[in-house]
């Protein structure tokens, strides 16, 4: 994959702007987010800008990004819960080149985290905003393809087909079978697309201490949740909502209640679950906690030097 | 007597740091914004002529522009000298309708008795309302509301003064048409608190 920069970009240093958006589209952008905030879970038009890198690597978060970005930021980029992936590096790169901010990985020390579909294990905490990249954001448009027929059902909390979709789902599979962009319901007025985060991911909205702002860039929209706001998944008294469990801790830092990722060790089969969150992982392992693949001896050293 | 005061011209008193000022008081806005009832400071980034203030002065030179229309209430229309200041330096039309208002400045909150004559928005556009900027004198001594709501962790007080007439009746008025209505802003002397349309306010047993 190509960096997403373009030439004109890296070598124009002095002309671009802070942050590269123009005062007048971070005014607009400004605006819809502050609307976005003063009405939960719904979904503000913008007039979202073409931005130096394709559509599917998070323009949408990017502007977002952009307009509330400060010199004082400390910025981190996750993309599945890694802060390594191009597509991460390339978002990093991309505002310390033109908002000179400083950048991390460690979730406690940034005061924004960009992310594509994971949110930190590492519960966040006031004056923190994480910013979720949206590719569709609309919950309701698998169910109705035209936007003014979805605005309206948003207008009148004409929810019920959502419901009958899930119950379907429910019949079909015995069990709510959607695991990623599991909607939600926020404050209870606006169902909301939690943009295709894991339904693991999904409780740690609710009454979250930062905030959260949503940036759909090709589908020109921007929504909000507040700190210490009601988020909840949509469900049935007969099935209630439930995150996915994992029956093995991480093989690298044996974390348990975490979202693990699958990954291949070999061509004979050979698998290991480790934490998608890699600066958790990193953390954790920096504190001593050993998982079955990496042995328990330095935790048994640990203990020994007390 | 030709004493000067930075805003001598209208032409003056505008953000020395655009770029820079206009993010710093969009973060304290929107930190204030999520957290109603929190009180944020506000640098002293702008020099308007009186008696508009310099927070709500800082605020409308972050938020508005051509696409914004903007009213003003009486005290500050006695003469052309404000409306001139906002539209040269931020280039928003001055309308007399708050029908119309993407924002609103209010110098005098106390004589301002109905909120509801300002953009609500529609149901299905709920975020074409009016933004209405209050210039209060405190954020802290005033009467104070009990505040609940997203944001809002249990529950927090604000104290602004001077307020709207019978302001708990209007804004429940304004709270029973959400999603639509209004977004209040709390301009005080260097400093900004807000109360989105999503706040409650909650009744004091007597
Ligand atoms: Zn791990």
């Amino acid at each position: 994959m190509t960096a997403p920069m373009t030439e004109t970009n890296t070598q124009n240093l002095a002309s671009y702007n802070f942050a590269y958006l123009d005062e007048q589209t971070k005014r607009m952008i400004r605006r819809a987010i502050l609307k976005g905030i003063a009405i939960p879970g719904y979904q503000v038009p913008f007039a979202s800008r073409e931005m130096p890198m394709p559509y599917g690597w998070g323009t949408g978060g990017v502007q977002v990004t952009a307009a509330i970005i400060g010199r004082d930021d400390v910025l981190k980029v996750i993309d599945q819960g890694a802060d390594d992936t191009t597509n991460a590096v390339s978002i990093r790169a991309f505002f310390a080149k033109t908002a000179g901010v400083a950048t991390t990985t460690a979730t406690p020390d940034a005061t924004i985290i960009q992310t594509r579909h994971r949110i930190p294990e590492t519960p966040l905490h006031a004056g923190q905003v994480l910013v979720y990249q949206v590719p569709i954001p609309e919950p309701l448009r698998f169910l109705e393809p035209r936007e003014t027929e979805t605005r309206k059902m948003h207008a009148l909390e004409e929810y019920g087909l959502m419901h009958v979709k899930l119950y379907e789902d429910i019949a079909r599979n015995g069990r709510i079978a959607t695991t990623y962009a599991y909607p939600v319901k926020v404050e209870g007025r606006y169902v909301m697309d939690p943009s295709p985060t894991p339904k693991f991911d999904n409780p740690k909205m609710h009454q979250s201490e930062a905030l959260q702002l949503f940036g759909a860039g090709r589908e020109k929209r921007i929504y909000a949740v507040p700190p210490h706001t009601n988020v909840v998944s949509l469900d049935f008294e007969d099935h209630p909502f439930e995150i996915q469990h994992f029956t093995e801790p991480c093989a690298l830092c044996g974390a348990e209640q975490v979202y693990l990722d699958e990954v291949v060790l070999d061509d004979k089969g050979g698998r290991m679950f480790v934490c998608s969150d890699t600066h958790h992982c990193e953390s954790r392992r920096a504190e001593g906690h050993r998982g079955a693949l990496l042995g328990d001896e330095p935790v048994v050293e640990k203990e020994a030097a007390i | 007597m030709a004493h000067s005061t930075p805003a001598a011209s209208i032409y003056e008193g505008g953000f020395a740091d655009p770029v820079g000022a206009s993010q710093t008081v969009f973060r304290a806005l929107m930190d204030a914004m999520a957290r109603p009832g929190t009180v944020h400071a506000l640098p002293a980034v702008t020099a308007p002529p009186a008696p508009l203030t310099a927070s709500a002065s800082a605020l409308i030179a972050t938020l508005a522009d051509a696409d914004t229309p903007v009213w003003l209430d009486p005290a500050l229309t006695k003469t052309n000298a404000i409306k001139d200041w906002i539209v040269f330096h931020t280039g928003a039309p001055i309308t007399a309708y708050q029908s119309e208002a993407a924002f609103a400045v209010v110098a005098a909150p106390q004589s301002l008795s109905a909120l509801n004559g300002f953009s609500l928005g529609t149901q299905e556009f709920p975020d074409r309302s009016t933004s209405v900027i209050l210039q209060v004198t405190t954020l802290t001594e005033g009467v104070a509301l009990t505040l609940e709501g997203p944001g809002i962790k249990d529950r927090t007080t604000l104290a602004p003064a001077p307020m709207p007439q019978h302001f708990s009746e209007q804004w429940m008025a304004n709270r029973q048409a959400f999603p639509r209505g209004i977004d209040l802003i709390l301009a005080g002397p260097g400093s900004v608190a807000a109360m989105p349309r999503s706040t409650r306010l909650i009744r004091k047993e007597a």
